[in-house]
Parts: C-alpha cells; sequence; structure tokens
C-alpha cells in the first residue's frame, strides 16, 4: 500500500514538472493527462474510489479533450508544433519556491486514520450526496447548465457580413 | 504516510502557480489552473482521512472537479472566441488598447 502511494505520488510530482518544462503545448497537455491519472490512482489508494472515477471520467475524459480540440484549433502554422515562450521565468519559478517553502514551514500536523476496507464507500456517497449535499448537487447541476449555454453562446460562429 | 501528500499538494500548487506566472499562451496558462485546483482536490480528500465516518472533503472534491470543468469550458471557449476575433491565443499579442 505504501509502495503505491510513493510511486504515484512520485510519478504525479514528475508528471507536474513536466507541464512546467516541456515547450510543445501538446506535450505539456498530455504530461498533465498522465498527472491526472496518476492522482487517480493515488485516490484509489486513499480509499477515494468515487473520487477516483470521476477524476479519470471529467478530467482525463472531459477536461483533456476539451484542451487537445483547443490546441488543435488555435495552432495556426499546420504542420509545426506549437511552442509556448516563457515570460519571465526567474521571478516566477523564485515566487513558486517561495511559495513552496512557505507551504511546507505552516504546515498543519495531519494524522491519517485509515478506515477500514469494509465499508462501502460508494454507498456512503451516494447516501451523503442525496442527504447532506442535496442542495449543493442541485445547485451545481445548475451550474453546469448555465455554464454549457454560455460556453456554447460564447464560442458560437458568427460570419461577420 | 501523511507528510508525502501534503508535500505533493505543495508542489502541485507551486508548480501551477509557476505554469500560470511565468507561460505565456493561455492554453498552457488553463494548464496551470488544472495544476492548481489538483492540489486543493487532494487536500480536500487528504484532510478527509482525518475523520473516517464523515465524507464532507470526498464530496468537496467532488464539487471542485465540477467546477473546474465549468472553469475549463468557459475559459477555452473564451480563448476560441479571441482566436478566432485576433488570430493569436497569446494574450500579450491583444494590444489593441495599448497606446501606440
Amino acid at each position: 500500500m505504501s509502495i503505491a502511494l510513493y510511486f504515484f505520488a512520485g510519478l504525479s510530482a514528475a508528471a507536474a514538472l513536466g507541464v512546467l518544462l516541456f515547450r510543445q503545448v501538446l506535450y505539456a497537455a498530455l504530461s498533465l493527462l498522465a498527472c491526472l491519472l496518476s492522482l487517480a490512482g493515488l485516490y484509489i489508494v486513499m480509499q477515494a474510489e468515487y473520487i477516483a472515477v470521476t477524476q479519470i471520467i471529467i478530467y482525463a475524459g472531459g477536461i483533456l479533450v476539451i484542451i487537445l480540440f483547443g490546441i488543435m484549433i488555435t495552432s495556426r502554422l499546420a504542420g509545426k508544433p506549437m511552442q509556448v515562450s516563457t515570460q519571465y521565468p526567474v521571478i516566477g519559478s523564485l515566487l513558486a519556491l517561495l511559495i513552496f517553502c512557505a507551504l511546507v514551514l505552516s504546515q498543519p500536523a495531519v494524522t491519517s486514520h485509515t478506515s477500514d476496507f469494509s465499508t462501502n464507500h460508494w454507498q456512503r456517497a451516494g447516501r451523503w450526496l442525496m442527504t447532506e449535499y442535496a442542495l449543493a448537487f442541485e445547485t451545481t447541476g445548475v451550474l453546469l447548465l448555465i455554464c454549457l449555454i454560455g460556453a456554447a453562446v460564447t464560442a458560437i460562429y458568427q460570419r461577420e457580413s | 504516510m501523511s507528510p508525502v501528500l501534503l508535500y505533493l499538494s505543495f508542489l502541485l500548487f507551486a508548480l501551477g502557480v509557476s505554469v500560470v506566472l511565468t507561460k505565456r499562451n493561455a492554453i498552457v496558462v488553463l494548464l496551470g489552473i488544472e495544476l492548481i485546483l489538483s492540489a486543493a482536490i487532494l487536500n480536500a480528500i487528504h484532510f478527509n482521512q482525518q475523520f473516517p465516518d464523515r465524507m464532507d472533503g470526498q464530496l468537496f472534491a467532488l464539487f471542485i472537479i465540477v467546477i473546474a470543468v465549468c472553469e475549463a469550458v468557459v475559459g477555452m471557449s473564451i480563448i476560441i472566441r479571441v482566436y478566432r476575433y485576433y488570430q493569436t491565443a497569446v494574450p500579450d499579442q491583444i494590444n489593441e488598447l495599448n497606446e501606440r
């Protein structure tokens, strides 16, 4: 169990570093895909299977497809991979390092209990979602509908005459 | 077991902030925002492990994922609209209001 945790943690950290270091946008997107998939594996190790499956379906299946289509649409020079240039690399990296050090220095003390494996997490998640979080669940559905309509209206093709 | 996950979420957040600050392409900035939200999801699930009889953290993570989807979709539609108008996805090249 611990070996799997370290494996997925290291894999996702390396893939997240790849998002920063790759110069081609397509490789950065695929590196983010690897990071999200290994995070899903990590969630399974942490006994959050519901979130892991949601992560795979929505993040790896939905958002990454949208981003890949965006890369395909906005790459103007056909046949040439889209490169990304950086601005203020030293200042940005130093600021990120500063944030990382501040977070490490101010981390709370966490003791993690491991719950027993016999618990049916799916059943519990469904029951919580339908009782205590019913309002948030419905509101999220309305938000998704608004977001869908807004995105379609924003990106619709209008021929300027 | 616990400090590794905390450090991983710190690292994801710092890398996401670095990507958002240093990259010029708007799509890569979206990737950085996804990294930051992933750090938040990881923290929510990790802190949920302190209270095994409750599921608040995991459901918060679920809602964060949905919000991330909305953000990515709306951001990508705005990028496509801007690309169609200005023929670029680099925000620095959109300088119509620049005084020159």
